[in-house]
């Protein structure tokens, strides 16, 4: 990886982490896993997730608007913000190019122009699915679940797990 | 919409690097030439990652690497790029996570696997995503990345009890993302915290749901290894919701 694709790619994982630290504020404004005892309906969650709202988009992380002076409030004289626009780096989840507003010899936003799109996907989605507790553990056909997430399974222990039971129904 | 609505998912299962690697499929091409087309293509995708970084491979890069006859700058970049994640997980899991274990001669070995899994099968899983109109669920061995193109018909993925691997104890809706769980019910005690090389006590299982594979299986793997601060640290993470599972069969919902 050539020098410049690195800065930008390091500069794209900044961007991640501002926009996590934002997505964060809302994945725990919620209560904390005091006790565990958060019993959510499957209905209610299902449509919340439908409906929850994105994590901050990139251009937002900043908290500056694009434009003219837009950075610089609170300083003496407004001065025009300038953009740079880096070169589109080619990584191997596709092309990856970031936008710097710079006010003064400040960076008052960064905006990623164009992501990979499987990072994209990461500004889009809802992480907000919340495990809902079944009041009884049951197997799984009553609890007409699709896939079984557990402790790795090895090809050995397979045959044995819910999810081959799941398997052989579909084959 | 035009999937149809209620057929049941089709099912692919192929046995890869010791594990049961697990597809379902449903809409337009479930079952159909190119839906098996995108899973064969999945399939080598995992294949080559294997060829990479098997630690069991004495010839694979990973295990030239770790022994000193490769550079770095002599690897697939997808190396630097699965070291930089596991690093970064060092550094987030405050070292509970590691790349390094010691070895049986007294050194260190270099075992990014703790990466890798979630990192290939998000990989592999392009391969599906670019089918229209389908909806998929691939899974490594309990670990999946999932996608359903109706919100309204999320993947329902149950969490397995981590007492008795026959039941499930939670089911989490996924429209667009990843849920994996570290734990020890199948394999006894494969996971150790790196600061102290024992296996972590305190906590039976911890489920992460993250947006990507990639960082869900870190974190559950770093989670756990953290014992009875599992829960606690997990709600630190950002973007990450989960359930802890205690030995006692007490749980806490991270989100």
């Amino acid at each position: 990886m050539n020098p410049r694709a690195r800065i930008v790619l390091w500069v794209a994982s900044t961007v991640t982490v501002l926009v996590l630290l934002f997505g964060y504020q809302t994945s725990t404004s919620g209560p904390l896993a005091a006790g565990g005892q958060k019993v959510i309906s499957a209905q209610g969650l299902a449509g919340g997730t439908a409906a929850a709202p994105s994590a901050a988009a990139p251009s937002s992380a900043g908290g500056a608007t694009p434009g003219p002076a837009a950075g610089s409030s609170g300083s003496a004289a407004p001065q025009a913000a300038k953009k740079v626009t880096g070169q589109v780096a080619d990584t191997r989840w596709g092309p990856v190019q970031v936008q710097l507003t710079i006010a003064g010899r400040k960076i008052t936003d960064v905006a990623v122009v164009q992501y990979p799109n499987g990072n994209g996907r990461d500004q889009e989605i809802n992480s907000q699915a919340l495990p809902i507790l079944i009041q009884e553990t049951m197997g799984a056909q009553s609890a007409n679940i699709d896939m079984v997430s557990g402790a790795t399974v090895t090809s050995d222990g397979y045959l044995q797990s819910l999810q081959s039971a799941l398997d052989q129904a579909g084959l | 919409m035009t999937a149809p609505a209620e057929a049941a998912p089709a099912r692919y299962v192929e046995h890869l690097m010791g594990m049961p690697i697990s597809l379902a499929l449903r809409g337009r091409h479930a079952r159909d030439e190119r839906g098996r087309a995108a899973w064969a293509a999945a399939l080598a995708v995992l294949r080559e990652a294997d060829r990479v970084f098997s630690t069991y491979r004495g010839d694979s890069v990973i295990a030239r690497l770790g022994r000193g006859e490769l550079a770095l700058d002599d690897c697939p970049p997808e190396v630097a790029e699965v070291l930089a994640l596991g690093h970064a997980a060092e550094r987030d899991s405050g070292g509970a996570f590691a790349v390094r274990r010691p070895g049986e001669d007294g050194g260190t070995v270099l075992d990014p696997s703790g990466v890798v899994k979630g990192w290939a099968v998000e990989r592999a899983a392009a391969e599906l995503r670019a089918l229209e109109e389908t909806d998929f669920c691939l899974s490594a061995g309990g670990d999946m990345t999932c996608l359903a193109r109706d919100p309204g018909r999320p993947w329902r993925v149950g969490i397995e009890d981590p007492r008795d691997p026959s039941r499930v104890l939670a089911v989490v809706p996924v429209v667009d993302g990843a849920v994996a769980t570290s734990g020890t019910a199948h394999r006894g005690s494969h996971l150790v915290d790196a600061r102290t090389g024992r296996a972590p006590v305190g906590v039976a299982s911890v489920t992460v749901v993250a947006a990507s594979l990639t960082d869900a299986d870190i974190d559950a793997t770093a989670a756990y290894a953290q014992g009875p601060d599992a829960a606690r640290w997990l709600a630190t993470r950002p973007g990450r919701t989960g359930l802890v599972v205690w030995p006692d069969g007490t749980t806490s919902t991270v989100g």
